[in-house]
């Protein structure tokens, strides 16, 4: 009896430490939102929000446009994938931008993002945007939201550490994740020799000050690693720049074991105003190679696409003075230098740490050859030499840092999916919040300038699960918006993104607002098919290419009756919009067009190229709702057999041929 | 005993109500201004003494939905002749001033109070025949609806608001009528005493 009743009691006992034990468990996720966030991210209709939030969209191959706070999309603006939406990549105008030495290629993995910059502050003229596949560089013009250029990187594979700045814009770099042999040399080796034949190179962009056109002033020939990120020294440290990699055990297979075994890989610090001097000096190698510049002009509404058929190469290994080696733990990804120019923040993706390098200890060490030896040539930095000190426990799988401007430093943290508040003097975590989940990159606005803005930090996030509604198995990605400006950071906001975002960029919108323009003018048009009016709309027959310089304005085409086109004929809609007024964008689609369709700006010309297929009588429409009357905005073109006698014939608003004489 | 002469601040003023009339051949007179919802940021149309001025195009590009007439400067002799106009009464009145003659002063202001008249009928009158002679195959057709803006004052056209009112060389004009008006009254009180 006795015995039971301890049962009973060892019973009652155990539940309630189970009990404790689940009430215990720490709150999901959901409640780390405090009541006051609806009304920090709130803004109310019809209101601008105080930031602009460039987003790169990752395997989309687009940038998106966000407000902040709200976290409403604005635009998403095309640069490496074609866009059925706008028609770019679709227009003979637009074609030319997605040029490369390999064909037209109309995609691409966009991964980061840098706005350019004068004095190490914002100056809210380009973005620039790298593709991580073919690798290229592209500038978006910030006036027009519109892809300006589109540079081709020649000797590399997968563009990952671009488009990082210097603090004027002097410069933008490109650095090779997957080394490959040289292009003009014969690539046709086994893959096992990567040591000797590979080769990793960092190519410097060279930006003009008042138009922004980029040419490859020249490219450093590095030993063969994976170059994954980079920031540009500022300050103190212009005129050096920073490159982390991995797989400095030169792996060519199964690297996620094979590259992961040295306890430090490196931090390449480039001292590219040396490397200005040797190229002065003539020590700069001139090689063939085959790479397209693609230039949009603003004028003509075209881009045009040019091969280049040269770059100047200097070998690191023969002229020392330019690379310098700086070990870093594990694999690093993030290399993030604080608005003094003074500390350079590498994280390694498998550390439990973050080294942070001092510049003034790094020049010490170079001026004082405090090396550890030489890795393929390149002098090796002894660590604790460039070390001004470590993070102990930030948490797991650090990837990239943000400046405040206020001597903290805010890290993202994938594995442990938590973003962490720490201070760079005395490098101890003064907070952490979790992301939801698995945080990649991170922006603070201006958080890699000399003057940040900190009033947010926003997290982008990898993975989303249970976030958002479910859509079947492909989830979007997503972005968190944190209020900074407190000693808590403080989670206000969560929102979906296009693609998968990587590095973003944001800026006070009054930096951008007010450059950006309404239309283009008219009388400035300078496109080869331009009709500045309506007289001047025409149809020219040359061979079996036909091209209709055609106007739009609400609610009409000039010509809208077009007869005489036959089957094989190439058909050419060069459309103007003669609209000069705000938001009056004019689309253009015909029945059976297998390329897109054309959205058209007030004052721009766009071209459809189009092939008749049979004969017959084939539609056209506004695809953009114009106006009261945009419904009534269509025509027709009739397509008849090859050898037909049908006159060539275009009219508005009045029957050519006469009615009477077309009645069957 | 009968003064002839303008008193000295009469002329003094006269003078600087001439050579401000100079300053309404450069700036805008009149403007309608126009709002609709889809015009947040309004339309406005600016009648300068040599011309129309503001989003003229724009408005015409509108207007043939309603089949009013599009609006150009050659259709109008006003401008022709308003900026000679204008030239010839500060002139006049750099004249008054010199020649301190009070009749020449009642007469310049007569003129002026004439001219303001015809000027507004003539206004309004131009108003009418664009607001009503609409060509009969517009898209937008309102049973007895005409598209005439106001003289002066707020008045709604279909979705547009449509606001009349002078501007800065309006405003100059109207400032010197008043100020000449009060001369020739300070002017008779003063030949009474």
């Amino acid at each position: 009896m006795k015995k039971l009743k301890l049962n009973y009691v060892l019973l009652s006992l155990s539940m309630i430490v189970i009990l404790g034990m689940i009430a215990c468990k720490p709150k999901n996720a959901g409640n780390a939102v405090s009541a006051d966030a609806a009304e920090k991210a709130y803004v109310a209709p019809g209101h601008y929000d105080e930031f602009y939030n460039f987003v790169s969209g990752g395997f989309s191959g687009q940038m998106s446009v966000y407000g902040l706070p709200s976290g409403r999309l604005l635009r998403v603006v095309p640069i490496f994938s074609n866009d059925p939406e706008s028609g770019y990549g679709y227009s003979e105008e637009t074609k030319p931008m997605l040029n490369t030495s390999h064909g037209f290629i109309p995609w691409d993995d966009q991964h980061h993002l840098d706005l350019s910059q004068t004095n190490g502050e914002i100056d809210g003229r380009w973005v620039f945007a790298n593709a991580n596949n073919t690798p290229r560089v592209a500038r978006v013009d910030l006036r027009t939201f519109h892809t300006a250029e589109i540079i081709e990187l020649p000797n590399s594979s997968g563009n990952h550490s671009s488009p990082f700045i210097t603090e004027n814009t002097e410069y933008v770099v490109a650095g090779t994740r997957f080394s490959v042999p040289p292009d003009n040399v014969n690539g046709d080796v086994p893959i096992n020799t990567y040591k000797q034949n590979f080769k990793g190179t960092i190519s410097f962009i060279r930006v003009a000050k008042e138009d922004g056109k980029m040419d490859i002033a020249f490219q450093l020939q590095c030993p063969p690693v994976d170059f994954d990120l980079s920031h540009a020294g500022k300050g103190k440290s212009h005129g050096w720049f920073f490159f982390s990699c991995y797989n400095t055990e030169q792996a060519n297979t199964l690297l996620e074991v094979n590259a992961s075994q040295r306890d430090k890989d490196f931090i390449m610090a480039v001292n590219w105003k040396k490397a200005e001097e040797y190229i002065k000096a003539g020590k700069g190698k001139k090689v063939p190679v085959k790479y397209a510049h693609n230039v949009y002009n603003e004028s003509t509404h075209t881009a045009t696409s040019e091969i280049k058929n040269e770059v100047l190469v200097l070998d690191t290994k023969e002229l020392k003075d330019i690379c310098y080696f700086i070990p870093c733990p594990k694999s690093p990804h993030g290399c993030d230098v604080d608005p003094t120019g003074e500390y350079i923040v590498g994280s390694g993706k498998l550390a439990a740490l973050i080294p942070v390098f001092s510049f003034d200890k790094i020049q010490a060490a170079i001026a004082k050859k405090d090396f550890a030896g030489d890795y393929e040539g390149i002098p090796v930095i002894k660590y604790e030499s460039a070390l001004y000190g470590e993070v102990q426990k930030p948490g797991l799988g650090p990837l990239h840092t943000e400046f405040d401007g206020k001597g903290n430093a805010i890290t993202s943290f994938f594995v442990s999916s938590e973003i962490v508040k720490w201070n760079i003097k005395d490098l101890k975590v003064i907070d952490r919040q979790p992301t939801f989940y698995s945080v990649g990159h991170l922006c603070i606005p201006g958080g890699d300038t000399k003057k940040p803005n900190a009033k947010y930090v926003i997290a982008y996030n990898k993975i989303t699960k249970d976030r958002y509604l479910p859509t079947g198995p492909e989830l979007a990605q997503s972005a968190q918006l944190y209020d900074i400006s407190g000693d808590k950071m403080q989670l206000i906001l969560d929102f979906p993104t296009i693609g998968e975002p990587h590095y973003a960029q944001a800026v006070a919108a009054d930096v951008i607002k007010n450059n950006s323009i309404k239309f283009y003018k008219i009388e400035e048009n300078k496109n080869a098919f331009v009709a500045k009016g309506e007289s001047e709309a025409k149809v020219v027959r040359t061979g079996n290419k036909v091209d209709i310089y055609m106007t739009s304005i609400r609610s009409h085409f000039v010509p809208d009756n077009i007869e005489g086109i036959k089957v094989g004929d190439e058909v050419f809609f060069h459309v103007t919009n003669l609209e000069q007024d705000w938001d009056i964008p004019h689309g253009f689609a015909i029945k059976g067009a297998p390329n897109g369709e054309l959205l058209i700006m007030p004052g721009e010309t766009q071209t459809l190229k189009w092939v008749a297929e049979k004969s017959g009588i084939f539609p056209f429409y506004c695809t953009d709702f114009c106006s009261a009357l945009h419904q009534e905005m269509q025509g027709y073109i009739r397509v008849s057999p090859q050898g037909s006698n049908v006159p060539l014939l275009f009219s508005t608003g009045k029957n050519l041929p006469k009615s009477d004489s077309t009645k069957k | 005993m009968k003064i002839a002469k303008l008193q000295k601040l009469t002329r003094i003023l006269v003078l600087v109500c001439g050579l401000s009339l100079l300053l309404v051949l450069v700036t805008p007179i009149w403007r309608i201004d126009l709002d609709a919802p889809q015009y947040p940021e309004g339309l406005s149309l600016s009648i300068y003494a040599k011309g129309l001025a503001g989003n003229v195009d724009i408005i015409n590009g509108l207007n043939h939905y309603i089949g009013m007439k599009t609006l150009h400067n050659s259709d109008f002799f006003e401008f022709t002749v308003l900026p000679y106009i204008i030239s010839f009464f500060a002139v006049l009145f750099i004249v008054v001033a010199l020649f301190r003659k009070k009749i020449f002063l009642y007469i310049a202001f007569a003129l002026f109070v004439v001219f303001g008249i015809v000027a507004m009928i003539d206004f309004w009158r131009w108003e009418y025949d664009y607001g009503h002679n609409l060509n009969p195959d517009a898209a937008i057709k309102v049973p007895g609806m005409a598209y005439q803006p106001p003289l002066i004052g707020f008045k709604q056209l279909l979705n547009f608001g449509a606001y009349s009112i002078p501007d800065i060389g309006g405003w100059i004009f109207i400032a010197i009528g008043i100020v000449l008006l009060a001369l020739v009254f300070s002017e008779m009180k003063y030949a009474k005493k």
